[in-house]
Formats: C-alpha cells, sequence, structure tokens
C-alpha cells in the first residue's frame, strides 16, 4: 500500500477545493447550495464562494479560499478568531470570537475573507466541515473535491497527453 | 413558501414605490410569473387601453420556483398590453435578473402610469426609489448596465433596461437583461420606453426559502440527473444551444425561407449550430466561444459568440470586438435563411446589435424579410431604403437596416412599425407573415402541421413558445407524431398550450421540458410551495390561464376571426422537401380545438367553460 500524509483523522487524505474557470458555465448553483449551508437560505449574496463574470472574453471563474496553510488572515487577527480544523485544515471564523474589525479582510492577498454587515462578522470558506457543498452542487465539474497532494496534477496531465514524446524521448 | 409575498407597485405618475401583500387567494390559482401577473393585468387593465397609453400597466414577475436551487430556476417575465399586437404580452427572460429580483425580497414590480422625465427604479432590499435617468437616455443596454454600475459603485446590481428602440417605441422592442438575455417579444419594451422608465437596477441579500427545504433539495437533484442524462438537455444544447435544430429543420423542409417563400435554405449549413463550432478561414478560431448557464440552469444552453475582428461589419469597432450573446436558432433563422443571409458573422453583428438597442430580432428579421420582397416586387425603392438595395441574400442590408432600426433612423422607421404594418404601408398586406400582427417564428406550419394551429390560437400572436409542437412532431417528445398530419393535432396543442402555461408560472425554464414532464416538475413545485400542488391541479390551472389570456383578447376586441395564417401558408404549397405540394391544413383542426377547448364555434369560452375554471 502506497504511505502517503494523512490527517489526523485516520484514514482520511487531506482533500482541497478544485476550481476550473473552462468548466464554470455561471449557474451560481455554487452559491446558492454555500448560502444555504450557512443560513438556511438560498442567497447568493452571503456566499462563501463567488463566481465572476468577465463578459467580453466569455469566461466565469468560481473564486474562494484556497486555505493557505499559513494563513494570512489567521496571523493578522488580532483577537484568535480563526482557527484551524483539524480533520480538514479549513481557517475556521470563530463567531463569538470575531468582532469584525475586518483586518483579515486587508490581510488575506486573495480578498476570499469578506465582512457581512448584517451581523457585524467576517464571513469565509470553512469548506463544510469536509464536505463542501459547493462541489456537491456544481453540475459541470467546475468545483471538484479532490486529494489536496493532487492539486495541480489534471492540469499537468492534460499537458502531457498534449505533448508529442515520441520525437523527444 | 416560494414564493416573498410581496410585490412592489410604483406609480411613475406620481412618482410613488409602495410595498403590498401578494393576493395569495390569487397565487393559489394562478401560481406566479406568466398567470398570476395576468390575473392582476384582467383585474387591473381596461383590455381597450392604448398599449402605449399612461393607463396600460407594466409587470415584472417571477414564479415561486424563481431564485432556488431547481434547476432553470433563472425565468421572470414581462407582462402587459402589447403594442405589436393590442392582445396580451408575456415575455420570458432568463439571465440573473428574476432571481436577484426575489432576492431583494419581491415577487412582482406593477408599474403604472407614466413618468414625465426618464426614470430607473433602483432596488436595494426593501429600499425601492426612482431615480432621475437623463444621463441613462438615449444610452444602449450595455453603456446603461455599465452606467448603473459606475454610479451605485456596485458591480454585482442585475440590470434589466430597455435600449434605444424601447425608447423610440419600435413596435417589437424588449427588455433586455444581463446584456443579452431579452424579455424578448411583443414590444413590451416600447411599452415600457412609453412610460419614460429606462431601466431597474436590482441588488438583493434576503435570499429565497422553500416550503419543504429536505423534499426540495432531494427532488431538484433527482430531477437534475434526469436533465444531465437527457440527449437534448445533456449533450445537444450545451454543446449547440437551440441552433441544434437548424440543419434538422431544413431537412424536414419546414425551415421559412426568404420571407417563407420557401422552406428550404441552400445555405443552411453555413449558419447552424455546427457551423459555429467551424474555425474561421480568416483568423482561425470558431464563432462559439462557450456555452453559458442562466441563473440556477444545469443544461446552460446560452451561446457567447464573437465576431471576427476583420469581418465587414466591426472594421473600426473595437466595441465589437468582445464576446457577447450569440445566435440561438429563431435569431440565427429570421436574419439568416428568412432574410436569405448565410453570412455567420453579420448575423452575429446583427444579434449583438438587436441586444445592445433591445430590439426582437425574430420580429425585426421577418419584418427585413418582407420587406426584401416587398423591394423586389417595386413596392419598396433605393428612395425609400436611403440607396441601401435592399436584395434576399444581402448580408450589408441586414447590418444596416439593424443599424437603421436602432437609431430610428430613415427606413429603419418603418421597419421599426413590424412586418404587418409595414405591408399595409406600401399596399401588399398578403407579404406579412404574421397572426394578430405578430412575425411567426422558424417553423413553417407547412412541413409542421400543428405549428400552425400553435400561431394561429397563440394568445399573444404567432409564437412558437406557446405549444411547442415541434418536441412530439420532430424530435418526439413525449412521444413522435407524423409533422404531416393533422389528426391529433388539435389536441396535441392544447395539451402543450396547459402545461406551458403551468410551466411559464412556475419560474422554471420551459426548456427543462425537453427531459421534464410536468409530472417531474410537479413536486419541485409542490415542496417549495405552501399548500397541495397536484398534476390535475397544475393541469387545470394552465388551462384557467389559457382562457383567462384569451377572455383578455377577446375584451380588446381580437376575436376568432384573427386565429388565422397568412394567406401564404394555407395556399402557397411547399416547393421542396417533405412537405413538397403541401399548405398547412388550418381549417381541419381549428374546429376541433375550440371544441376540445370548450369554445363556440367562433372560438368563444363557453359559460360551462368558464364555471369549470372558476372564471
Amino acid at each position: 500500500m502506497v504511505k502517503r500524509y494523512r490527517n489526523n483523522k485516520e484514514n482520511e487524505m487531506q482533500r482541497s477545493l478544485s476550481l476550473d474557470p473552462e468548466k464554470c458555465t455561471g449557474c451560481l448553483q455554487c452559491e446558492m447550495a454555500c448560502s444555504n449551508e450557512y443560513e438556511g437560505r438560498f442567497n447568493p449574496a452571503h456566499s462563501r464562494i463567488k463566481v465572476f463574470a468577465f463578459h467580453d472574453e466569455g469566461r466565469f471563474v468560481p473564486y474562494t479560499c484556497t486555505q493557505c496553510a499559513d494563513a494570512w488572515c489567521r496571523n493578522a487577527c488580532p483577537v484568535d478568531a480563526i482557527a484551524i480544523d483539524a480533520n480538514t485544515g479549513a481557517k475556521v471564523i470563530v463567531e463569538n470570537r470575531c468582532v469584525g474589525c475586518k483586518v483579515c479582510t486587508i490581510a488575506c492577498p486573495f480578498g476570499t475573507v469578506n465582512y457581512d454587515h448584517t451581523r457585524g462578522k467576517v464571513m469565509k470558506c470553512d469548506l463544510c466541515g469536509g464536505d463542501p457543498a459547493c462541489a456537491r452542487a456544481c453540475p459541470t465539474g467546475a468545483i471538484t473535491w479532490v486529494d489536496a497532494d493532487w492539486t495541480g496534477y489534471d492540469r499537468m496531465r492534460q499537458w502531457a497527453e498534449k505533448t508529442d514524446n515520441a520525437a523527444h524521448v | 413558501m416560494g414564493w416573498q409575498k410581496k410585490i412592489l407597485r410604483v406609480n411613475l405618475t406620481e412618482g410613488t414605490c409602495t410595498p403590498e401583500p401578494l393576493n395569495m387567494e390569487w397565487a393559489n390559482q394562478y401560481l406566479g410569473q406568466r398567470g398570476l401577473a395576468t390575473k392582476y393585468l384582467v383585474e387591473e387593465v381596461d383590455p381597450k387601453v392604448d398599449p402605449l397609453s399612461p393607463e396600460n400597466k407594466l409587470i415584472f414577475a417571477t414564479g415561486p420556483l424563481t431564485g432556488t436551487p431547481a434547476s432553470t430556476s433563472a425565468r421572470y417575465s414581462v407582462i402587459t398590453k402589447g403594442p405589436l399586437t393590442g392582445a396580451v404580452a408575456c415575455s420570458n427572460s432568463g439571465g440573473y435578473f428574476g432571481a436577484e429580483l426575489k432576492f431583494a425580497g419581491w415577487d412582482m414590480i406593477i408599474f403604472e402610469g407614466r413618468s414625465d422625465k426618464p426614470v430607473y427604479l433602483y432596488i436595494n432590499d426593501d429600499d425601492a426609489r426612482l431615480l432621475p435617468a437623463d444621463e441613462l437616455w438615449g444610452k444602449s443596454t450595455w453603456e446603461t448596465e455599465k452606467a448603473l454600475h459606475r454610479m451605485h459603485q456596485d458591480p454585482q446590481l442585475r440590470v434589466s433596461c430597455i435600449g434605444r428602440a424601447g425608447e423610440n417605441q419600435v413596435l417589437y422592442a424588449c427588455v433586455v437583461n444581463d446584456l443579452h438575455r431579452a424579455a424578448g417579444r411583443s414590444g413590451v419594451g416600447a411599452v415600457m420606453g412609453s412610460k419614460n422608465l429606462k431601466a431597474i437596477a436590482v441588488r438583493g441579500s434576503q435570499g429565497t426559502q422553500v416550503a419543504d427545504p429536505q423534499r426540495f433539495l432531494q427532488v431538484v437533484a433527482e430531477k437534475k440527473r434526469i436533465l444531465a442524462e437527457n440527449a437534448v438537455t445533456g449533450q445537444g444544447l450545451p454543446t449547440y444551444g437551440t441552433q441544434v435544430l437548424m440543419n434538422i429543420i431544413n431537412e424536414l423542409g419546414a425551415l421559412p425561407t426568404r420571407n417563407a417563400r420557401e422552406v428550404q435554405f441552400e445555405g443552411a449549413d453555413k449558419v447552424s449550430g455546427e457551423a459555429m463550432h467551424e474555425p474561421r478561414g480568416s483568423e482561425g478560431k470558431p464563432n462559439l466561444v462557450r456555452n453559458q448557464a442562466c441563473f440556477g440552469c444545469t443544461i446552460a444552453c446560452g451561446r457567447i459568440a464573437r465576431i471576427d475582428k476583420e469581418h465587414f461589419t466591426v472594421i473600426n469597432k473595437p466595441e465589437y470586438w468582445g464576446a457577447s450573446g450569440g445566435l440561438e436558432y429563431e435569431n440565427a433563422w429570421s436574419m439568416g435563411p428568412d432574410c436569405g443571409v448565410d453570412d455567420l458573422d453579420a448575423m452575429t453583428y446583427a444579434n449583438f446589435i438587436c441586444n445592445e438597442q433591445g430590439i426582437d430580432p425574430i420580429s425585426f428579421g421577418s419584418t427585413l424579410a418582407a420587406a426584401m420582397e416587398l423591394y423586389e416586387a417595386g413596392a419598396i425603392t433605393d428612395e425609400h431604403t436611403g440607396g441601401v438595395p435592399l436584395k434576399f441574400g444581402s448580408a450589408e442590408a441586414l447590418a444596416k437596416m439593424v443599424e437603421a432600426v436602432a437609431n430610428g433612423e430613415g427606413f429603419g422607421k418603418d421597419l421599426g412599425l413590424g412586418s404587418k404594418r409595414l405591408c399595409e404601408k406600401y399596399g401588399k398586406p398578403e407579404l406579412s407573415m404574421t397572426v394578430k400582427g405578430q412575425e411567426f417564428p422558424a417553423y413553417d406550419p407547412r412541413g409542421i402541421q400543428g405549428m400552425g394551429l400553435t400561431y394561429a390560437t397563440s394568445n399573444r400572436g404567432a409564437c412558437h413558445l406557446r405549444s411547442y409542437t415541434v418536441s412530439s412532431e420532430v424530435l418526439g417528445i413525449p412521444e413522435k407524431t407524423d409533422p404531416l398530419v393533422t389528426e391529433g393535432k388539435p389536441a396535441l396543442v392544447k395539451a402543450f398550450q396547459d402545461v406551458t402555461a403551468a410551466v411559464d408560472s412556475s419560474g422554471l425554464c420551459l426548456f427543462s421540458t425537453f427531459a421534464w414532464s410536468l409530472e417531474d416538475i410537479q413536486p419541485q413545485i409542490d415542496a417549495a410551495c405552501e399548500g397541495e400542488w397536484s398534476l390535475d391541479r397544475l393541469m387545470e390551472m394552465g388551462e384557467r390561464i389559457w382562457n383567462l389570456e384569451r377572455q383578455f383578447n377577446l375584451a380588446a376586441g381580437i376575436d376568432g376571426s384573427e386565429d388565422r395564417l397568412p394567406k401564404r401558408l394555407v395556399t402557397e404549397p411547399a416547393s421542396s422537401g417533405p412537405a413538397k405540394g403541401m399548405v398547412n391544413r388550418l381549417d381541419e383542426m381549428l374546429p376541433e380545438y375550440y371544441q376540445l377547448r370548450g369554445w363556440t364555434p367562433d372560438g368563444v369560452p363557453t359559460p360551462e367553460t368558464l364555471q369549470r375554471l372558476g372564471l
């Protein structure tokens, strides 16, 4: 059996969300699923994952927190309101500690921590505790829940497929 | 739930925005969107009003499934009395606007009166205000959306608006949302223009909820699998869009060509869905960039296309070099085969202009086709057209004339009247391919008999979306019928009309019915809405809506004598293809249809029928 890094939960590999703009059609099922997971409503305005449309290029790009290993948001938080979910590696907002100072939203280089003025707290993706609703809702495979150590390999495989090895190997 | 149970009444004369509770008694009889808004229209508007007067009302309506995770849940409709037809108008659109309106907490907006200055409606959840639109008036739909994003510092605002065609009250102006989705037909954009209402900009953060979330999510997931596994909704539509039909309908000899003089077009393969995938010789890239979904849609049939930068229509016009809404089947037909044009990029350009300025491309293309026949007959000359030869097959004429309609200049003014008024003006009314004043779309009823009855009896004038019997007669959904026979078609048309009225009232897209029957849709409605929504109740509701629309039209003075097809379709036989030698045999179908509907031989619902439906 191949031995590989495992998370502290026995027999469970660490997974990541994999986002593929090529496959995204802009249907926003992910945004509805995400908001429903958090607040029991279908409400894209409060989704932790967002799909951006680049109209003139005909491109739709889903985007959310990449769960940095050494997270800028967590390092910046002055009240230790961002914890690590031991099972998933997700950086999770501890709601009762968050004071809504928004320093994390500035610290995040990708803009994936956002402020919700209706609650006075920040919000971000927490990987739904290990079963992301967005990935389940995506009809095209643009959002998938993959082995974290396999991120990038699909794209590598696509390039490998295009390479004419016979001439060079 | 499903509904937000709140509507916004906007009095443009007084400048007021007033929330009111949704009439749930009516919602229980008419569900939402098409049915429910028609009920409001019938109750509040005298059917005899001038459609472009302040006395007409304009309703933007969502359905209970709009803005939910049910697949194809993007839809909203614009309901009013239509200026092209004088009949009830109900135009359905996708994109993102309808869902956003729902997320802001509103089921419906009713506009009444007329503003004395250009205004737009701004909605941010409960906050709804009329604001001056002086700097938006004269702008295209594309410029308007951009300007509203800038003015409100909110790139996420969803916008539904009119372009210059709506401002100029072109009789087939449409309402455009999200840059290239449109409530397209019957001139609903002209009504918006007549009210000095330029746009609605909406941002919502309240979300939607359903009555039984657990059952709802389970059933919508199950039904999405059906769409994914079906050949039409899972493969055909995402790959080719509705343009998958171009070659099929042409081979069937049911592609109206050169103003429906012929039924097959020699250039069909050059303007087909397949052709949109072919790399262009000039630059090596295809016309099609990708497919796009409307909100919540797991089919994603929308076309995003790009015009070759070197094409004559866009040389030195970089604003048209980017990707935008591409050709769907009906638009491709009207501006292609019906005008004899086989230049895909010229048609794409005309489509861009229609989106940009809010023009219904079906009516525009068909009107231009009539003008081309008038030109050929010498009734229209270069003097009328400002020196543009309106020859069948001329891509240059197509590009010039769509610009002329958009700008309301020269011969564009005549074309903006629609085919019926144009052909009357130039002395050849028989050349107008219209029913009740509305241009018929891309299926020739000589080759698909049921579509003749569909066009003749459609409550909003000729239309394919009121009973799309092409599903059965061509594609075999739910079961195959022979397109060349009339037997059984009255019952088929009635059944499709009633089911469609129910689907159009739910918030879902009619295209879902390529894979879903009403049996698949019913449990989704039932789980989302309070009360029991059985199949029987939905079917009866569909029939009720159909009769309600009919009553509005009868009261407006449009009676059974207008359930007629253009003479050409019933007297001039198809010249080629499987239907060669045939005309449409409407007379064989119409009396039986009236009978099945429970109407008199003159096409008037009997008192018993009305009573049975609770009308």
